[in-house]
């Protein structure tokens, strides 16, 4: 086992994973991403290709109709979509990180039997809403309530920024049970689209990420049997983090492939653009700007991989989860940032990819969880354990 | 030294900003979706006589120089970087161009138009294939009887359809070295063989309109060449050191529309039981970008007010613009970081200050255009 974290070779499995949707990708995703992204709409065939391959379950035992792969192979796939198509990339993994795995890794069995053979198989996508218009960083203040009352919970209140909300069957939410409790009170639960009380409304128009579904849940005098509660009640909101530990290394790959894209087309263009009598990439200045994102999208990637075999690994993942989820994410936007500088007039114009890579990679410091909140795990993990080291 | 602006230069941002705030900031976000070009703000503008700030007076404008436009640029673009683009253009590529480099009849003829708005001045300069390498113009100017016939096509042409008046700087001496065989041709929209091709789909300044301006064997009489034949491009590069105090000035507009809505969605937004303000992580990155905002400022000052005084500036100019568009870039990604998810949507309005932003480091010299001219000058 000791090798586990310094063997940066792909197995064969994950090479094969690569190698598939790399192409898939290329063939099936890219031509439709600026369209989608123009009439803000998910790209339904590019799902369906999703689906045949089997990514929507691809980290999930076979029991439940997933593929049995590991986060690694999960995290690749995600990295390969998201090179040509961020919206695609934030559709998968907000499916698999938070919409199926806290049902996955906390669901009763009767949760797991209705949900996950759906998910699995992408019959339906799954959703996770935590934020609320007045809890965003501050995500323990959640004024969605719900109160017993005989065998279920009355829920009342707000979400917003629910991902791939329009195209899910489930719905795992957090909700305030006793406010007097804080953080403590919060419990999470597994909502059906067809409750009683339950309304979905369509989300706001986007800077980017506009191929991606997002929707506002409001809840009015919602009934939910006692059932649907994830976990264990009092434990709503470490699941919750949980869940976000994992969806951060979804959005880092997610980041890592965005950046690895705006990488590609900056290759290309600058090999093929002549200014001054010679390509744009013979010019010091474009040159060293393609080395610079190649050294920190290498630098993200082995952040991405190393926190993706920690989970593999069963080993703790919170903290290497945020830094590679806050690296690679500011990777993104610089790469994204630079390539269009590299095109020049051209990478303001809608007719290449860049433009619309600057704009979803700006998601990607913001969703789950911002740059900020990332360092705020991270620093507080480092002087947790100083403080230990030192006792 | 006196930093203190005139009353006159306090007269003009006072005007300025009210006429932003009451038409324009309005406005801005319909337009911006609609991508349509701002015909009544471009026409109040004209009313308030800001479109002829820099044309002499004895040509009907205000005679004012280029700190007094920074100053008016900086407001407009505040409230709406497409119509600061457009007036800004107009301004400096074209109208201080011709004040300059006109012949008295061609400054009779056009300056009043100018100044009063009937006409807009768009410039003509970038091609697909020479955009950082401008020298590598290719539309070509044909000696005939009585003038020249122009073809050939121009890119990015800021104001495209919407422009009375273009200057095109096209190829009269092919046998001469690169860029020294360029002149420069004041183009009406209306002679025969112009047109607008086609319209760039853009991230940001989509109410601006810009498009290809196409030449089909256009015949431009002789009393329209402007300077000296074969000038041409000393031209260009001379209107672009005050094209680039416009650019900078719109730079810094944005970068206080940024700093303005990070102050007051900070302060009224709370997490964890407290205005987001008190956060050192927020306040620090309004106080980075409040730092930037007055270095930006008064690079461009700086610079307009040299070149107000005939001092030499291409290096200055290329420095506000290098460093004002960075900034502004800076302040426009932490600006929607400051609003978090709400500032990813549309319900801000740092989600357009991000889009338009990013022109500023591209148009009117990429920054490594202007490294190119800061190093050289060293």
């Amino acid at each position: 086992m000791s090798d586990l974290v310094t063997n940066f070779d792909l197995s064969e499995e994950q090479e094969m994973i690569r190698d598939t949707v790399r192409q898939f990708a290329r063939e099936v995703i890219a031509p439709g991403a600026a369209h989608a992204d123009e009439h803000k709409e998910l790209n339904e065939a590019a799902w369906d290709g999703m689906v045949e391959l089997c990514l929507p379950g691809l980290p999930f035992s076979e029991e439940w109709g997933g593929a049995g792969f590991d986060n690694l192979s999960y995290s690749i796939a995600v990295e390969e979509i998201s090179r040509v198509c961020g919206s695609m990339g934030l559709t998968l993994a907000a499916h698999v990180s938070l919409g199926t795995w806290p049902i996955y890794a906390f669901g009763s069995q009767a949760l797991k039997e209705r949900y996950l053979p759906g998910l699995c198989s992408g019959e339906f996508m799954g959703a996770y809403a935590l934020t609320e218009p007045g809890a965003g960083s501050d995500s323990a203040s959640t004024q969605t309530t719900a109160v017993l009352d005989g065998d279920e919970y009355i829920i009342n209140g707000a979400k917003c920024f629910t991902t791939n909300g329009s195209y899910s069957k489930c719905f795992v939410i957090t909700v305030q049970t006793n406010a007097e409790l804080g953080s403590k009170g919060i419990m999470a639960m597994v909502i059906d689209r067809d409750q009683p009380g339950f309304i979905i409304e369509p989300g706001e128009e986007k800077l980017g990420m506009r191929g991606s579904d997002w929707v506002n849940l409001v809840f009015q005098n919602c009934r939910v049997p006692k059932d649907a509660v994830l976990g264990e009640e009092g434990e709503g909101f470490s699941t919750f983090m949980k869940t976000l530990e994992g969806g951060r290394i979804s959005i880092a790959a997610l980041s890592l492939g965005i950046a690895q894209g705006a990488l590609d087309q900056a290759l290309a263009y600058s090999n093929e653009r002549e200014q001054f009598g010679m390509s744009l990439n013979k010019h010091q200045a474009v040159a060293f700007k393609l080395a610079d994102m190649e050294t920190e999208i290498q630098a993200a990637r082995h952040m991405v991989y190393h926190a993706s075999r920690l989970k593999d690994a069963g080993r703790a993942y919170g903290a290497a989860a945020a830094t590679a989820k806050y690296f690679a994410s500011e990777v993104a936007m610089r790469a994204t940032y630079e390539a269009i500088q590299i095109f020049g007039g051209n990478g303001y114009s809608r007719e290449y990819p860049v433009e619309r890579m600057y704009r979803d990679a700006k998601l990607c410091v913001i969703g789950e969880g911002t740059s900020e909140v990332q360092k705020i795990i991270i620093s507080r993990d480092l002087l947790k354990r100083f403080a230990s080291n030192n006792g | 030294m006196d930093f203190a602006l005139t009353e006159e230069h306090l007269m003009i941002r006072d005007s300025a900003r009210e006429f932003a705030e009451r038409s324009l900031r309005p406005n801005a976000a319909r337009l911006d979706a609609a991508e349509e070009f701002p015909v009544d703000a471009i026409k109040e503008a004209a009313e308030h006589g800001f479109l002829g700030l820099t044309v002499p007076e004895e040509y009907g404008g205000a005679g004012l120089g280029n700190l007094h436009a920074s100053i008016l640029l900086e407001e407009i673009n505040a409230a709406d970087p497409s119509v600061g683009v457009t007036i800004s253009v107009h301004m400096s590529l074209f109208c201080s161009m011709l004040a300059k480099h006109g012949t008295e009849q061609q400054k009779s003829k056009y300056l009043p138009l100018l100044a009063s708005g009937e006409l807009i001045g768009a410039y003509c300069l970038t091609e697909p294939n020479a955009g950082s390498d401008a020298a590598a113009v290719i539309t070509k100017a044909v000696k005939v009887d009585g003038g020249y016939t122009l073809t050939g096509t121009k890119s990015w042409v800021t104001t495209g359809p919407h422009a009375g008046l273009f200057v095109v700087y096209a190829v009269t001496d092919p046998d001469a070295p690169k860029g020294k065989g360029m002149s420069a041709f004041i183009v009406e929209a209306a002679y025969d063989g112009v047109s607008a091709g086609k319209k760039e789909e853009k991230m940001g300044l989509r109410a601006s309109s810009t498009t290809e301006i196409i030449l089909d064997d256009v015949f431009v009489p002789e009393e329209n060449v402007v300077g000296e034949l074969n000038k041409g491009f000393n031209i260009a590069l001379d209107t672009l050191d005050g094209g680039r105090i416009g650019i900078a000035s719109q730079a810094v507009g944005i970068h206080r529309a940024c700093l303005e809505a990070s102050i007051k969605y900070s302060s009224q937004r709370e997490q964890f039981g407290k205005p987001i303000n008190r956060f050192q992580a927020i306040a620090f990155m309004m106080a980075d970008m409040a730092t930037d905002l007055e270095a930006a400022r008064l690079l461009v000052h700086k610079a307009a007010w040299l070149r107000d005084n005939g001092l030499p500036c291409t290096k200055e100019c290329s420095m506000a613009k290098l460093f004002a568009s960075r900034a502004c870039n800076k302040a426009a990604q932490d600006a929607v970081q400051i609003h978090g998810g709400a500032g990813y949507t549309k319900e801000f309005d740092v989600e357009r200050y991000f889009r338009d932003a990013r022109i500023t480091e591209i148009y009117e010299g990429v920054t490594d255009v202007q490294r190119i001219v800061i190093s050289r000058n060293l």
